[in-house]
């Protein structure tokens, strides 16, 4: 098919459902798919949109009853696009007035449809162009339009104003997606990021599906990536290398980490709630002092918890005690050396190596976060008071999020927070999940942007469309997503939902382009 | 020309027998107005309405033979056809409706060159004048053999017969049997 080939016309729809085109008899239904950009050249406006919906029609219903013999190429041929024709079905999001003033505002969101008859046509490269932008300073190039060569770019100052959210089944391609996004982040400035690096892909180079290795961050970006691990002996059986060991002393847990683990370390209601009275009693120490103590009977005077609760929760805290990571006495102190080089605008990526274990990464993530955001909301607060620079944009990344977003804990974990507080501390959360269903409904409404690969599952889909205008036809396009390199994002970061070919990841050339041109000689034997 | 109306005219052949095919495109001129129609119906039929030709030739090989031993019978005998009329030219402009006036009568009636055809099947919007027209012959029939007629003018006939097929698919959207009679008469 050329660009801007005419499709069709606008012969009935609305505002809130979106229009209905008939193909015109060139045009091949089956050349038409969903997720693809089209344009309504309106009386007065363009407008720019996307096909949700492809159907067939009849001028007359006994042909449906009485089909005609097609097998004559000849009566195929007139029939096509006359008594029978294909239909699309077109939301349009975004719209451009003819006069000058609205020329230079740009793209608008509609607030009206084309007129009757109105002709549609195939989005060209300028139209596109137009609408996502060029690559700059702000923008970074997410991928390609579906047949198209065009560059679509996320404009990642809004993007990191609030959290933002990758779904997908496995193996969608959620790790390229979010690799690409840390890129851009990097390539752009515009925040600084801590990973919790789950499955150790995203600092070091990782092997993808089919075998190939595929560089991570630090590999690319050495000078502004630090890598943080929590498993030295894996990390350096990968050869990576780190920057810091990281150590978690007893006393550095509180007790709001437990109650975040009270399902994954099967607790019940009343051993969390005796967590907080055994700190309360026994100070830094409790942790320690909960696991040594015998029974009830040496318990301090005063504490009333029963005999199961206690050993449900002693049963629990080994768990936590096993972690290798932990150590009764930290050599140094990790959250201030996270704070260290992200105040210097380093990136950290912390990897788990071994410990892929939920537990140990709820509370790791968990522990960190948490004082990691105090900290910038003291800094935060300073800079209001003192009118001094407020700290660096924070993007955390974590996965396997719906263990953290829960409806059960949203409310109670810091990233519950941090989530619907969006950008006022200047921190917000960058979620990679496979489960949106299982994320908590307001935190999920809150995110600003969600890049979403396929899903198939009717709860996950219902999940990630919530708030979004037209979620039916949405719907029908993210569940028809290919299941490799393919994602629909929508949100504050795009100026209307777009499905993309994912940007390639993982070839020489496709590093070579991340970098910017004056470091390039300096890492060129990277390629080589 | 001897008989017209504003929807058609009947014209006489000067020669017996040379009658126009079915469908083709025929024109007659009327001073600053030309006619065009569309050949529906022929008939060769004694001159005298109440005398009927007697059946001839017994002693004869051919048929030829019959016309060479009675050559009076050229002469008792005519052949006329009619047209719809389905369009006029007035100031070398083509209009796909019904002229102003009917034609005259003696006006000589020419059969269309395939130029003119061309030109006068750039629009199809005559076929919906034969559509409705009411005629002794079938209307999918007489549809048919018009856009046969028309096709055998261009050289990429196909397409020429899919566009008319196409037309038609438009036109008859609500009637899809005679749709289907038509296009099973013009398919290639």
């Amino acid at each position: 098919m050329t660009e801007n080939q005419r499709l069709g016309i606008v012969v009935s729809g609305s505002l809130g459902k979106g229009v209905e085109v008939r193909l015109d008899s060139s045009a091949s239904v089956e050349d038409m798919v969903v997720g693809r950009f089209v344009t309504i050249e309106g009386q007065k406006r363009r407008f720019f949109g996307m096909i949700t919906d492809v159907s067939l029609g009849v001028t007359d219903p006994s042909l449906t009853v009485v089909p005609p013999d097609v097998s004559d190429p000849f009566i195929a041929e007139v029939i096509a696009g006359t008594s029978t024709f294909g239909t699309l079905h077109v939301s349009p999001s975004l719209v451009i007035s003819g006069d000058v003033a609205s020329m230079l505002e740009g793209p608008q969101p509609v607030k009206t449809i084309p007129s009757h008859f109105s002709e549609v046509r195939l989005a060209s490269q300028r139209d596109v162009e137009l609408v996502f932008g060029t690559e700059d300073e702000k923008r970074f190039f997410i991928g390609t339009p579906l047949d198209m060569e065009t560059k679509v770019c996320l404009n990642l100052e809004e993007l990191v104003k609030r959290s933002n959210g990758v779904f997908g089944k496995s193996g969608t391609g959620k790790t390229f997606l979010t690799r690409l996004l840390l890129i851009g982040m990097l390539q752009k400035g515009t925040a600084v990021n801590l990973v919790f690096d789950m499955h150790s892909e995203y600092g070091w180079e990782s092997r993808d599906e089919r075998g190939r290795r595929v560089k991570a961050l630090k590999q690319l970006f050495s000078s502004q990536v630090a890598v943080f691990t929590l498993d030295e002996e894996s990390s350096r059986r990968r050869k990576v290398s780190t920057d810091f060991v990281v150590r978690i002393g007893y006393d550095e847990i509180e007790p709001e980490d437990i109650a975040l683990l009270r399902q994954t370390l099967n607790l019940t209601e009343l051993a969390v709630e005796a967590v907080y009275q055994l700190s309360g009693r026994f100070g830094k120490s409790w942790l320690q002092d909960t696991v040594n103590l015998k029974g009830t009977e040496e318990l301090p005077e005063g504490l009333n918890i029963h005999e199961g609760s206690l050993q449900n929760l002693q049963r629990g805290l080994a768990t936590i005690g096993r972690l290798p990571f932990l150590v009764s006495d930290a050599p140094d102190n990790a959250v201030k050396r996270i704070l260290e080089y992200l105040d210097r605008g380093i990136n950290v990526i912390l990897e788990f190596g071994r410990y892929t274990d939920i537990t140990a990464y709820i509370l790791v993530a968990n522990l960190l976060t948490r004082r990691i955001h105090a900290r910038y909301r003291e800094g935060m607060e300073r800079a209001i008071g003192e009118a001094t620079a407020p700290p660096r944009p924070l993007v955390i990344t974590i996965e396997e999020a719906h263990r953290f977003l829960n409806p059960e804990v949203a409310s109670q974990t810091i990233f519950g927070t941090i989530a619907r507080e969006m950008r006022k501390y200047n921190v917000t959360l960058l979620v990679v999940d496979q489960r949106p269903s299982g994320i908590d409904s307001e935190v999920m409404s809150q995110m600003g942007t969600k890049i979403t690969c396929l899903l198939d599952d009717e709860r996950d889909i219902d999940s990630v469309l919530t708030g979004v205008p037209n979620k039916s036809e949405l719907k029908s396009v993210l569940s028809k997503l290919e299941s490799k390199q393919q994602a629909l994002i929508f949100g504050h970061a795009v100026p209307m939902p777009v499905v993309v070919r994912t940007r390639e990841y993982g070839s020489a050339q496709s590093y070579k382009d991340f970098i910017p041109k004056e470091v390039e000689k300096d890492i060129e034997k990277l390629w080589e | 020309m001897i008989e017209a109306s504003t929807t058609g005219f009947v014209a006489q052949c000067y020669e017996l027998y040379q009658i126009p095919s079915l469908g083709s495109l025929v024109k007659t001129k009327d001073q600053s107005l030309e006619l065009y129609g569309i050949v529906y119906n022929a008939a060769t039929t004694s001159l005298e309405p109440g005398r009927r030709p007697i059946a001839r030739g017994k002693e004869e090989k051919t048929e030829e033979g019959i016309y060479q031993t009675s050559p009076q019978l050229l002469k008792l005998l005519k052949s006329e056809f009619g047209a719809v009329v389905v369009g006029h030219k007035q100031d070398k402009k083509l209009y796909h409706y019904l002229p102003p006036t009917p034609a005259r009568i003696h006006s000589f009636v020419y059969l269309c060159s395939p130029e003119e055809v061309k030109e006068f099947s750039q629009s199809f919007d005559f076929l919906n004048i034969l559509l409705n027209a009411r005629l002794p012959v079938s209307t999918e029939e007489l549809i048919s053999a018009c856009i046969r007629q028309m096709s055998q003018a261009y050289e990429d006939r196909h397409a020429f017969l899919v566009a008319a097929g196409k037309e038609l698919a438009i036109l008859l959207s609500g009637n899809l049997n005679q749709l289907k009679a038509i296009l099973g008469g013009i398919k290639p």
